[in-house]
């Protein structure tokens, strides 16, 4: 892709749950390798923001763009936004590759299943050849010999790492991950950062909604601070753990080291 | 003890059994197909046939099956509008009567167990699914419906169970099933407990029958909730 068409952007997101304005325009411009952190206190909007860029929420206003192509919003009768064209955000939703902070894997399908679900029914691929790369991907985050396990046999370490590889599978442009480590037991984080850092030092493209603050500082190329549904504070991570201007940020971190 | 007797009466029960058989296999089937149109209904967007549907499953499931039975097969055929219409060759059929109303009367319950396998879907699952880019159509069929249907089994087992013993009731509209035989056997020969037990006996085989073959269902489709492979 050439450098001037970014992954994704986003500008001017806008949302409201009723009388409670949660996002309050929010943009961002994430270029091919960027990693970018998304921090802020609960309720500062970081998960709905995510949630609205695959449109698993519904923003009230705001541009979407996935790779150059923008997703086509229309007003409904009674003013809210939704998408023009479902085939479209189906499409470009598998384009951006979804980790949850509780899995969700598909608790009625192996690992493998999980992996190739998409890849075959959304995509068309070929089966075979789904298999080969998801075992390939199950290898690569480290439960290449869990394949034939059921969700509910697994460790939320390894359900976790399996999600990642399932949202691998899809050969996404961007993944979103929102908060991939907070239903996690202390111990098992580790594993999953590692999978995540891994990622992106190959230059993966990576949203992540996180309270992670060593991922933040020392993987992401970029940390977006959230507040009340506007961004308070953003740049390099050096820039901003080095000493941001923001007084707010600087209380967030020192509570997040506890 | 009387073992030709025994044998004989024995022989005659189960020779009433295809219809039996006949009479819930098919009730069940069309309660199944009247139950999908319910839950549809029901978990539509539409306020009109959410209330239809809920008006539906208040009806046949609050009022007793024989009164049910007794409007389709006496009620009905009372009236001339329906006598005069196509729809009389068919409803002057006692076979067809008990399956109709036996149907809709499953439909009512069958409708509430999909209701509420659907309920239980996990939310995240559905949410999943719609982020790798499932359409609608899709997604029910891949996500929903097979965890749904694994929610569903046990209760819908139970309700395949009463169903059996439901079919009891078309010996009221003189159709030959197992009970009615049994009746009469009892009333010809004064005979009071044989075959009322023997008749009990192939309910409780056929119902035994029915509750293995839902538990090996249940098994097969669950292997997830089996304890992890060592």
């Amino acid at each position: 892709m050439s450098a001037e068409t970014p992954a994704l952007t986003v500008a001017g997101m806008r949302k409201r749950f009723g009388a409670l304005e949660v996002l309050k325009g929010i943009s961002l411009i994430a270029n091919d390798g960027d990693v970018i952190s998304i921090l802020g206190s609960s309720g500062s909007g970081k998960s709905t923001f995510l949630r609205c860029i695959n449109l698993l929420e519904t923003p009230d206003e705001g541009v979407v763009t996935v790779a150059g192509e923008t997703i086509k919003m229309r007003s409904r009768r009674d003013g809210r936004a939704e998408p023009a064209d479902r085939r479209q955000v189906d499409r470009i939703r598998s384009e951006l590759g979804m980790v949850f902070q509780s899995f969700n894997l598909w608790s009625h399908l192996t690992v493998l299943e999980n992996l190739i679900e998409a890849p075959v029914h959304v995509q068309k691929r070929p089966r075979a050849e789904c298999v080969d790369e998801a075992r390939a991907l199950l290898a690569k985050v480290g439960i290449g010999d869990k394949w034939n396990y059921y969700p509910a046999h697994l460790s939320g370490g390894q359900q976790q790492r399996a999600a990642i590889a399932r949202a691998l599978a899809m050969r996404p442009k961007v993944m979103l991950f929102d908060e991939p480590t907070s239903a996690l037991d202390p111990e098992l984080v580790g594993e999953v950062l590692r999978v995540m850092r891994a990622l992106a030092e190959e230059g993966r493209t990576m949203l992540v909604v996180t309270h992670e603050m060593g991922f933040a500082r020392d993987v992401s190329t970029r940390v977006m601070f959230l507040h009340q549904g506007l961004v308070e504070a953003e740049g390099s991570p050096d820039k901003l753990f080095g000493g941001s201007t923001s007084e707010r940020f600087r209380q967030f971190i020192s509570k997040e080291r506890g | 003890m009387d073992f030709d007797f025994i044998g004989n009466t024995f022989l005659r029960l189960v020779s009433a059994l295809p219809l039996t058989l006949s009479v819930w296999l098919l009730s069940v089937i069309l309660g199944a197909i009247v139950a999908g149109l319910v839950t549809w209904m029901r978990t539509s967007a539409s306020k009109p046939l959410e209330w239809f549907a809920r008006a539906y499953v208040g009806v046949f499931r609050g009022t007793p099956l024989l009164i049910q039975l007794f409007i389709v097969y006496y009620g009905l055929a009372s009236l001339p509008a329906v006598r005069h219409s196509l729809f009389w060759p068919f409803l002057r059929e006692p076979f067809n009567c008990a399956v109709l109303s036996l149907g809709l009367c499953t439909a009512g319950y069958q409708a509430e167990i999909f209701r509420g396998a659907l309920l239980a879907v996990p939310h995240g699952a559905v949410e999943a699914a719609r982020a790798c880019g499932m359409s609608g159509l899709l997604m029910f069929r891949r996500v929903i419906f097979p965890i749904a249907v694994r929610h569903a089994l046990p209760p819908y087992s139970t309700e395949m169970i009463s169903m059996v013993k439901a079919t009891a009731l078309v010996s009221l509209v003189t159709l030959w099933d197992v009970m009615s035989v049994a009746l009469k056997i009892r009333n010809d020969t004064l005979v009071t407990y044989l075959p009322l037990i023997l008749a009990g006996a192939i309910y409780l085989v056929v119902n035994y029958a029915i509750g293995v073959a839902f538990l090996a269902l249940e098994r097969r489709l669950s292997p997830h909730l089996r304890p992890r492979p060592s």
